[in-house]
């Protein structure tokens, strides 16, 4: 199930999107969300779509590999439309059991599961088509301002990238130490929910302590290639806006443009 | 009384489009007693097929029998399977987690189902076994040497009283001396009646103590015979990433340049006495 | 001048009990002197605890001398404001390929060490692009870390200390986690640094066949040094290297068998080669 996880993850493959600047990607992303919660009626939501299938065609990303990242959030979706769908007051549509569903409580739950969907979908394409490196890059940059009040922008950065590159190493290890107390009779798979969660400290003791080893190996590794933090750090890449990126963020003002006038004009 | 692996096969990720073949049409047996050295180069399938043999992962198709039964029929029980099998993974000292070195051990008869006092007799009994000394019983496990854990970590599955003993690589990353500590500790339980399945990278730890080797190559079995009848077929080894011990290639060597030793010496007491043989006269 | 140099060298540490009481001082480094000239292959050969890892600590000024001097290229690791540059000129290369790779690209994480020096990024650029040429890692460039086998990350990693242009490298049992064919990967990678590029390399490892093509090898004990020598010297002295628990080769351990049965071997035999061209030679004269 773990290998199920697309969100977060990335897709190698050369497109038009993978080439984009990182901050192009993570603005577009959020202007994206916010057009999705701004808009509130069938013609914004079709635009919405629109826009997003456009993107996933020019990603190169297979459709199968983005919509497996929607089985790990399968749940919290359902749950979020039950929740609509059931207790939103209005008029009644119909009465199941004890529970009156009403015409608001559809259109509600159906406007978020639309949400959720396009939100999670539109967002692993981001992290799909952008490297982990690429992308604590682009927020590296996008923060920089925070740095006059102190936040420290660069360890945030670089902690965020390492957490990235160590989670398949962690997943494995998981894997590793799960089967060999499993081999020693331990059971991960029975019981009430206690007894599970006791049952799971032969397998966190472990992980905790080989995630410490890990990083502690890992800030000598660090500081004997010379890193002292940001401070006079050159890159290797840095963020350079070419012309794709301009025509990028045009066509974002186009979009929430297009968004805002549908929402203004009200459904077709 | 045995192991038998009948036409296993085993595929990772099994219907996603990453699928991968890890065991292809896989069969052998292991009889009661043996010590069998499993070698082969790095992803050719070996950890994979000892993690089936105590029911860790589940064959896409074909049959592992245990001493007659399939482990895989409904109503097998698994749990005792993983008593009788005991399997030993790669770098095990990761995988202790308890307060004392003593508790840590006594964990997986406690899984067993056994009784508090019970579990801590074989506890108890596996240290002992493992040679790590009274002192050290109740101090935290994460403040030994390396060996010693090692060793701990090895009574925590031979607490379980095995009747068969797999061990992954349990020499990698020790020091010459840590590694004849453990390989001692095999020999000296393969003495008293356990069945050993010496998974290792070192094709001298192999020849030296094991009495069949099985070769696998690409989730392959390719040889399964004695270290004699496997090591001499240098040139089959070489192809896949592997070698024979180094004074094989000695003998080998030797009788290229027209001395006529015997080249089936895989041991340095072997080749030793090849070689004062042929000297002598 | 000595690239590296070490003089009565001693290290110690404090052990403590479960309460934080001092337990012991372990003396882990107890007077070592070690010189190493410029261009040398240097081998270190020790067990578990013989302070040899302590040792390679000292030379990139993780770890500070307890007594004792420790210089690279004539600066002291003990003075501060000298760390950076001491650590730039001697480069480390770890045991765990793992835990050691920083960036999620392979050529991100070689670029890694000239990003933390401040060089600016066209010659970044051209040092990856060297670095990795000289490690045979060119073709990898764009892979992640994660998806290479174990001696392809340790050369990663070579490849990350190269960039930095170090005048001498250390690698810390950088083959002790590694299958046979990584190992021989890793150590034909650091015999061409030396031979091809001139780059100093100091080698600590407990495989003894690794250490064949040194010009020098020094065997560490108990924090001292126990042996020192030409490879040749070291193996000629087969009992005092089981007595400190080494993994004599099979080829030399061979012939010191047969020269104790009888045969007239010469000693230090350092390769199967050069037994069999012993034996044969004896062969022809019998």
């Amino acid at each position: 199930m773990i290998r199920d996880i697309t969100l977060g993850q990335y897709y190698h493959t050369e497109s038009l999107l993978h080439a984009l600047d990182p901050r192009v990607k993570l603005t577009g992303t959020l202007i994206y969300i916010i057009s999705l919660f701004a808009a509130d009626n069938v013609t914004a939501y079709l635009v919405a779509a629109l826009f997003l299938t456009a993107m996933i065609v020019m990603s190169r990303v297979p459709l199968s590999f983005i919509v497996r990242g929607m089985k790990a959030v399968a749940v919290i979706l359902c749950i979020t439309v039950i929740f609509n769908l059931f207790l939103t007051p209005g008029i009644p549509a119909f009465t199941l059991w004890k529970l009156t569903v009403t015409w608001e409580g559809i259109r509600g739950a159906s406007y978020m599961a639309v949400r959720l969907t396009f939100l999670i979908l539109g967002s692993s394409l981001m992290t799909l088509t952008t490297t982990p490196n690429n992308l604590t890059d682009g927020m590296e940059s996008l923060m920089k301002p925070l740095k006059a009040i102190r936040v420290p922008v660069h360890e945030i950065a670089m902690m965020m990238s390492i957490a990235l590159r160590f989670i398949p190493i962690l997943l494995e290890e998981t894997d590793k130490i799960m089967k060999a107390q499993q081999a020693r009779g331990a059971d991960f798979e029975t019981g009430g929910i206690i007894k599970r969660a006791k049952n799971m400290v032969p397998l966190l003791v472990p992980l905790f302590i080989s995630a410490f080893r890990r990083a502690n190996d890992l800030a000598l590794a660090m500081e004997a290639r010379c890193y002292r933090g940001g401070e006079g750090r050159t890159k290797m890449k840095p963020l350079v806006y070419h012309r794709r990126d301009v025509i990028a963020y045009l066509v974002l003002v186009l979009y929430l443009a297009v968004i805002i006038l549908a929402g203004k004009l009200g459904p077709l | 009384m045995s192991i038998i692996c009948d036409h296993v096969t085993y595929y990772y990720g099994k219907g996603t489009s990453d699928e991968v073949c890890a065991l292809k049409d896989v069969s052998f047996q292991i009889k009661d007693g043996e010590y069998v050295g499993l070698i082969g180069h790095t992803g050719c399938g070996k950890s994979t097929l000892v993690q089936h043999l105590n029911g860790l992962l589940k064959a896409s198709s074909g049959h592992i029998y245990y001493n007659g039964a399939d482990i895989y029929d409904e109503d097998y029980r698994m749990k005792e399977l993983r008593g009788r099998v005991g399997l030993v993974f790669q770098y095990p000292e990761h995988q202790l987690f308890e307060e004392s070195v003593f508790k840590d051990v006594a964990f997986g008869p406690a899984n067993l189902g056994l009784s508090k006092s019970e579990a801590e007799l074989r506890s108890y009994e596996a240290l002992k076994s493992v040679g790590l000394q009274d002192e050290y019983f109740y101090v935290s496990p994460f403040d030994l040497s390396g060996g010693q854990k090692r060793r701990v970590a090895i009574a925590g599955v031979l607490a379980l009283k095995p009747e068969v003993l797999i061990l992954d690589e349990p020499t990698a990353g020790l020091d010459p001396e840590g590694r004849d500590e453990i390989l001692g500790l095999v020999k000296r339980l393969h003495q008293e009646g356990i069945t050993i399945i010496l998974v290792s990278h070192s094709m001298e730890d192999v020849a030296d103590n094991a009495g069949r080797v099985i070769v696998m190559d690409k989730g392959e079995i390719l040889m399964n015979g004695t270290p004699e009848s496997v090591f001499t077929r240098i040139g089959d080894l070489e192809k896949i990433g592997l070698a024979a011990p180094g004074v094989t290639y000695i003998m080998h060597k030797l009788k290229e340049r027209g001395i006529p030793v015997e080249t089936g010496a895989t041991t340095l007491d072997m080749a030793r006495e090849e070689i004062l043989r042929v000297f002598a006269g | 001048m000595a690239i590296v140099e070490a003089e009565k060298l001693a290290y110690e540490y404090i052990r403590r009990d479960d309460e934080g009481n001092v337990d012991g001082v372990v003396r882990a480094l107890d007077g070592v002197d070690l010189k190493v000239e410029r261009g040398q292959f240097i081998a270190v050969l020790g067990g578990n605890g013989s302070g040899k890892s302590t040792l390679a600590k000292h030379i990139n000024a993780i770890l500070y001398p307890a007594e004792g001097t420790v210089t690279v290229d004539g600066l002291d690791t003990s003075k501060e404001e000298n760390i950076w540059e001491i650590r730039q000129k001697a480069g480390m290369v770890f045991q765990n390929p793992d835990n050691q790779i920083i960036g999620s690209v392979v050529e991100e994480d070689v670029g890694f060490g000239p990003e933390n020096m401040g060089i600016p990024t066209k010659e970044i650029w051209e040092r990856v692009d060297e670095s990795l040429k000289i490690l045979g890692m060119d073709e990898y460039r764009k892979h992640s870390p994660s998806r290479l086998s174990g001696g392809q990350k340790q050369r990663v990693a070579i490849a990350g200390v190269v960039a930095m242009h170090p005048s001498c490298i250390i690698m810390d049992e950088p083959t002790a986690m590694l299958d046979p064919s990584g190992r021989r990967e890793v150590i034909r990678a650091a015999r061409a640094l030396n031979d091809v590029e001139k780059i100093t390399v100091i080698l600590i490892t407990h495989y003894m066949e690794e250490v064949i093509h040194a010009d020098r090898v020094f065997v560490m004990d108990h924090g001292r040094i126990a042996m020192s020598g030409t490879p040749r010297e070291i193996f000629s002295r087969v009992e005092e290297l089981k007595k400190l628990r080494l993994d004599v080769p099979q080829a030399t351990m061979l012939s010191y068998e047969l020269k104790a049965a009888g045969l007239p071997l010469p000693d230090g035999i350092l390769s199967e080669e050069e037994l069999v061209d012993k034996l044969c030679q004896l062969y022809v004269t019998m």
